[in-house]
């Protein structure tokens, strides 16, 4: 009767499977509560680190529909590496699938949103340059240039007001009105701020990182909006930090 | 051979397992505390403020790194990613310590976040003593294996586990991390006496002891079932067998470990001022 790590490992995932013989207590008889021990550490801990994770979520489900919903996360998708700190990745696709919450379309990109600033919460650290450069450039060398952003920078686009709803749920902010927004996450010390763009905004942010220039980003905002405003959204990213070097050609 | 380390050994002394919350405190007054132990997947980020706390802490502490994710009891292969990861964690803080433990936790990629039981076989010792001469060869240094809290046994097993311990010590030149929280519950749970596994454990080959506290349950037959939580404070049956173990053992670095529902520092400063008063007429 030995019991190998195959039968342990779907044993600890489905409750309704029976302990696998051979596992037992001191007086020989098969272990079931010793068992569940083994069950319990396992769902309990994995579904705090997702409530850990997702603590808007959370909160817009009510902490006793989340522990619901990790627990058939978990099963459905036990982490595949011992990093804890990064469990759930697979979280925005497991809620746009998830029947009872589909009527709550805002919640996969609200998880991205989560994701995103875990992400931002640990990666490498990124020294911004003084933003009295940017004034002192020349136009033609400002448009022409490339920028090197930090590696806490995130940009989660949405056709739902996920910066709004993220801000309601953990600070003050007002309440959301429904539209399209992007959230950027920025690091300017070790926290993660978030700051909503339009979806011009979004595009400009979007063709910096891809290595445009300041001229193509800027053409990119105005080709979805004509009366685009840089200023909020270039006072983000550098209050955020989010510019590290410019590159001239 | 290992490369010879420059390493500073952990003080014979009191240390806690170090929380984020506490890095105020610790830094303005460690009180009792002279090194700090941290969980190594916690670190393994690129940067931000996990990092940079640790390396202020590292300027000040010996820091003992203690694996949680490694599955040295696995049936499968390491992860070599996962171990790869943590040679760059050791190789820039340069810890006084690296442990692991004796459990599994990853099969077939999923990883279960628990420390689960292995079956004490010549086929599990063979296995565990190839997975940890990989974890000390890709580390360059030798490790520590921590005794397991475990809840049941394995029909299979062929020997006790303090025997299992000694040869995989015999077998890899590993040493050993005593967890006497684990001994208590394990020993209760398994319906043994835990001053005999004491007496029976390789004393010599222990670098490093931890203490931590326990739930108490009963199973469903009514025999008592103690799980190990590390959310409560150390209970006295296992602060009295502490307190034989270093004076038959000798003094060795000490771990208060709380990682749940995780106290004020005040609180968990006085456990490890515990474990220092009894450290300290063994040290004379």
């Amino acid at each position: 009767m030995n019991v190998d790590q195959t039968q342990f490992r779907a044993a600890v995932l489905d409750p309704a499977r029976t302990v696998p013989d051979g596992l037992i207590d001191p007086e020989g008889r098969r272990a079931g509560k010793r068992f569940d021990v083994y069950r319990n550490n396992v769902v309990v801990s994995l579904s705090k680190a997702l409530a850990e994770a997702f603590p808007v979520i959370c909160k817009l489900i009510g902490d006793s529909n989340f522990s619901i919903l990790a627990g058939h996360f978990v099963r459905q998708h036990p982490p595949e590496s011992p990093l804890i700190a990064f469990y759930g990745s697979a979280m925005p696709e497991f809620l746009a699938g998830f029947e009872p919450l589909r009527n709550l379309g805002y919640l996969p990109d609200v998880a991205r949103l989560e994701l995103a600033l875990r992400e931002s919460y640990h990666a490498a650290d990124g020294t911004s340059f003084d933003p009295v450069i940017l004034q002192d450039l020349p136009p033609e060398r400002l448009l022409a240039a490339r920028f090197t952003l930090a590696p806490a920078l995130r940009l989660v686009s949405s056709d739902w007001p996920i910066a709004a709803i993220w801000h309601f749920n953990t600070t003050d902010g007002p309440k959301p009105e429904m539209t399209q927004e992007a959230a950027l996450v920025t690091r300017p010390g070790f926290d993660p701020v978030v700051t909503a763009l339009s979806p011009a905004g979004a595009a400009f942010v979007e063709a910096l990182t891809s290595g445009e220039t300041f001229g193509t980003a800027v053409e990119a905002a105005t080709a979805i909006d004509p009366e685009f405003d840089l200023t909020p959204t270039l006072g983000a990213l550098v209050s955020g930090g989010a510019l590290t070097a410019i590159i001239e050609d | 051979m290992l490369d010879a380390t420059t390493h500073d050994a952990l003080p014979l002394a009191s240390g806690v397992g170090y929380k984020p919350q506490h890095f105020s405190d610790i830094v303005a007054d460690p009180g009792p505390v002279r090194w700090l132990e941290i969980h190594a997947e916690n670190y393994m980020g690129d940067g931000g403020r996990p990092i940079a706390q640790l390396r202020h802490l590292a300027e000040r502490f010996p820091i003992s790194v203690h694996g949680v994710g490694l599955s040295i009891g696995g049936e499968g292969t390491l992860d070599t990613d996962h171990l790869a990861r943590l040679r760059h964690l050791v190789d820039w803080l340069k810890p006084a310590s690296f442990s692991e433990h004796l459990a599994w936790s990853t099969h077939d990629t999923a990883f279960l976040n628990d420390l689960l039981p292995l079956p004490y076989t010549e086929a599990t010792l063979t296995r565990v003593a190839e997975h940890i001469d990989q974890v000390q060869e890709t580390l360059g240094r030798e490790m520590l294996l921590e005794n397991p809290s475990t809840y049941l046994a394995f029909a299979e097993s062929e020997m006790a586990e303090t025997d299992f311990l000694r040869e995989v010590t015999r077998r890899t030149g590993c040493g050993l991390l005593l967890d006497i929280n684990n001994v208590f519950v394990s020993c209760t749970n398994q319906k043994l006496n835990p001053r005999d596994y004491i007496a029976n454990f390789p004393l010599d080959l222990v670098g490093e002891v931890h203490l931590g506290g326990h739930d108490a349950q009963e199973d469903e037959h009514g025999a008592p079932l103690l799980i190990d939580s590390h959310g409560t404070e150390v209970v006295d049956p296992v602060w009295t067998l502490y307190a034989e173990t270093v004076v038959a053992m000798g003094p060795r670095p000490t771990l208060v470990e709380w990682d749940n529902d995780v106290p004020d520092w005040p609180v968990l400063a006085a456990e490890a001022e515990r474990a220092a008063r009894i450290l300290a007429p063994v040290l004379q």
